[in-house]
């Protein structure tokens, strides 16, 4: 709707600078390369919270992200070392197939409100690691691994994207695809939350009965955001399965699924960009706190309820104030 | 020429209580027919089987001879026919304004995927919303108040707010619950003016659910009643205020009364 603001631009700009300039500087000087394992971890994971972010914009609360993410890694994997796929080709795959599963379970689903919903999506991630060990083409147990990394992609010749196994520094490789997906995801998250489907959302957000009054088909977009949501986990999960090379059934869990809601939670629900920054202090959170070894979990817990106690907004509260922008 | 809408033997039975009993009446174009009757006798329950809010026990409903009852509410939306509640029913967090802008989505020409890539279709589309936004909020008198949260205002505006965000649909029937409740009595008569003119200048077909006789009385067409989930009388409202029937069952309740 409303173009950005001189102020919004500015702050793009130096979010695309710190991301694509300012961290791999900073990492050569200082040399901690693990920097970027950590930092394209964030990444796919804030990709997935976004998903988890759209859900909760239209009043639903969503613990099951780990299982699209899960479901995304193995269509990935499959495509890749048995279909013997292009991983670029794969990836959209993955988010498509995510989403397909997600209008299928949701619609039963997402009829139910409040913990209800919760509850069923909580079990989800459980399912999806089950079905992973019983079906053949998962492997069981085993999961799939030496997942080879991702090919170039050139058309008419004019390479598109480098082949990563012959690159030098694959992790600096890995970390810009992760950004980019990850900035691609939020600027769709930003327009979408911004043009008629968002206010759509909003309005059933507010009041699901006043919503089909005026004409709106709840049902319909509650099918399509679920869906847009879990195509967002399945392509965070299938990037994570290509870093990783590797998938297992435990490569995503329940407490995955738990975090990507709290990073929701953490950043501000109100705020398109609050998953982002709540996964990027709840993973460092988690990290610096390693430090108190058994207490840890226990800490970090007591963090989390006094800031979602003080803060209920989330952390982008503090800096926006009250009715920022959206 | 049949009528725009036909109520044809609606029965709406929750468990053993029979909310409405094969309730039968049209409403012709251009009308205002006012529904009323004492408290618990069945008026929100017609409203909600008329815009498909709950499906019908056994009976039908006809919009322009086609069936409406047992639909989605969205879909009978869509054709034109919309409700107000009677309870508080606003989008808390928007204001005025976006309420108004929102409830147009139904006149949206570009697709949901135009907007995302912002198309030319979408474009005008925003301004033409914002346009008849403004528009229906000066003719409402509410464009003072149009930047307020819905949550902030008052009583008598919440009123005010659901008949605007009814009416900014385009719809040709409007189902208005109790659109008075809780206005005093300048305010009421200001309403009154506003139904009429909504139903002169734009053509709307207005149902109203009605506790305040006077207006009713002074804005209907005509009048059907209810007791118990039955319709027990229908007619002009002159007629209505000589029905004995309609007297005995406005004496026999304790809370209203149907003089004037
Ligand atoms: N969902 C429901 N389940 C069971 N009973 C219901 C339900 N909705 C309404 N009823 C009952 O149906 C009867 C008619 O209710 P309705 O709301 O239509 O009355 P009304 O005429 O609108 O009354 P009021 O003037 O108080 O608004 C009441 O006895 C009410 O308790
Ligand atoms: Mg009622």
């Amino acid at each position: 709707m409303k173009n950005l603001t001189s102020k919004q631009l500015v702050g793009v700009g130096l979010f695309l600078f710190a991301v694509f300039v300012a961290v791999p500087v900073l990492i050569r000087i200082t040399g901690r390369w693990d920097f970027y394992f950590t930092l394209t971890s964030v990444a796919l994971l804030a990709i997935a919270s976004a998903g988890v972010w759209l859900t909760f914009y239209i009043g639903r609360i969503n613990i099951g992200q780990g299982a699209f993410a899960l479901i995304g890694a193995y269509v990935s994997a499959i495509l890749v070392v048995k279909g013997g796929v292009s991983f670029w080709i794969s990836l959209p795959a993955a988010g498509l197939f995510a989403a397909l599963v997600a209008i299928l379970i949701g619609l039963p689903i997402l009829r139910l409100r409040g913990v209800y919903f919760a509850m069923i999506t909580l079990v989800l991630t459980q399912v999806v690691t089950l079905t992973a060990l019983a079906l053949p083409i998962t492997n069981g147990a085993k999961g799939i691994s030496s997942i080879p990394l991702p090919s170039g992609i050139s058309i008419f010749g004019v390479p598109i994207i480098p082949d990563f196994a012959a690159m030098e520094n694959t992790k600096l490789a890995f970390y810009y695809a992760a950004c980019i997906l990850m900035i691609l995801t939020y600027a769709a998250l930003y327009r979408l939350v911004n043009s008629r489907l968002g206010h759509l959302c909003r309005s059933m957000q507010q009041n699901e009965e006043l919503a089909s009054s005026i004409g709106v088909n709840i049902s319909y977009i509650r099918i399509v955001i679920f869906a847009i949501s879990s195509f967002f986990g399945g392509i965070g999960g299938a990037m994570f399965g290509s870093i990783a090379q590797s998938v297992y059934p435990s490569s995503f869990q329940v407490a995955d699924s738990v975090n990507f809601m709290l990073n929701c939670f953490l950043g501000g629900l109100g705020y398109v960009f609050g998953p982002m920054l709540g996964t990027l202090v709840l993973y460092f959170g988690w990290d610096l706190l390693f430090e108190l070894g058994k207490y840890q979990l226990l800490v970090y817990s007591l963090i989390l309820i006094a800031v979602i106690r003080f803060l209920p907004n989330g952390l982008l509260s503090l800096r926006l104030g009250k009715g920022g922008p959206k | 020429m049949t009528p725009l809408l036909q109520i044809r033997n609606v029965t709406k039975k929750y468990g053993g209580l029979t909310a409405n009993n094969d309730i039968s009446f049209d409403v012709s174009e251009n009308e205002i027919l006012s529904v009323i009757g004492p408290n618990g006798a069945g008026k929100s329950t017609l409203f909600k089987m008329i815009s498909s809010f709950v499906p019908t026990t056994s009976g039908e409903v006809l919009f322009g001879g086609e069936r409406i009852s047992n639909l989605k509410p969205h879909v009978v939306a869509r054709k034109g026919v919309v409700r107000t509640f009677q309870e508080t029913t606003i989008f808390k967090s928007m204001t005025v304004r976006e309420s108004v802008i929102v409830a147009q989505h139904l006149r949206a020409k570009a697709s949901l995927g135009g907007y995302f890539w912002g198309s030319k279709a979408a474009k005008d589309d925003v301004v033409s919303f914002g346009k008849y936004a403004d528009e229906l909020l000066e003719f409402l008198g509410m464009s003072e108040i149009s930047d307020e949260l819905a949550s902030n205002l008052p009583q008598g505006n919440l009123r005010a707010l659901g008949v605007a965000i009814g009416l900014a649909t385009g719809p040709k029937v409007l189902l208005l619950d109790e659109p008075f409740a809780g206005m005093n009595h300048d305010e009421t008569m200001r309403m009154v003016e506003l139904v009429r003119s909504v139903r002169d200048a734009r053509g709307v077909t207005v149902l109203l659910v009605e506790h305040d006789m006077p207006a009713v009385m002074t804005i209907s067409d005509r009048i059907v009643v209810l007791n118990f989930g039955e319709k027990i009388a229908e007619g002009t409202p002159s007629e209505i205020q000589n029905n004995e029937k309609v007297i005995e069952a406005y004496l026999g309740s304790a809370d209203d009364e149907i003089g004037m």
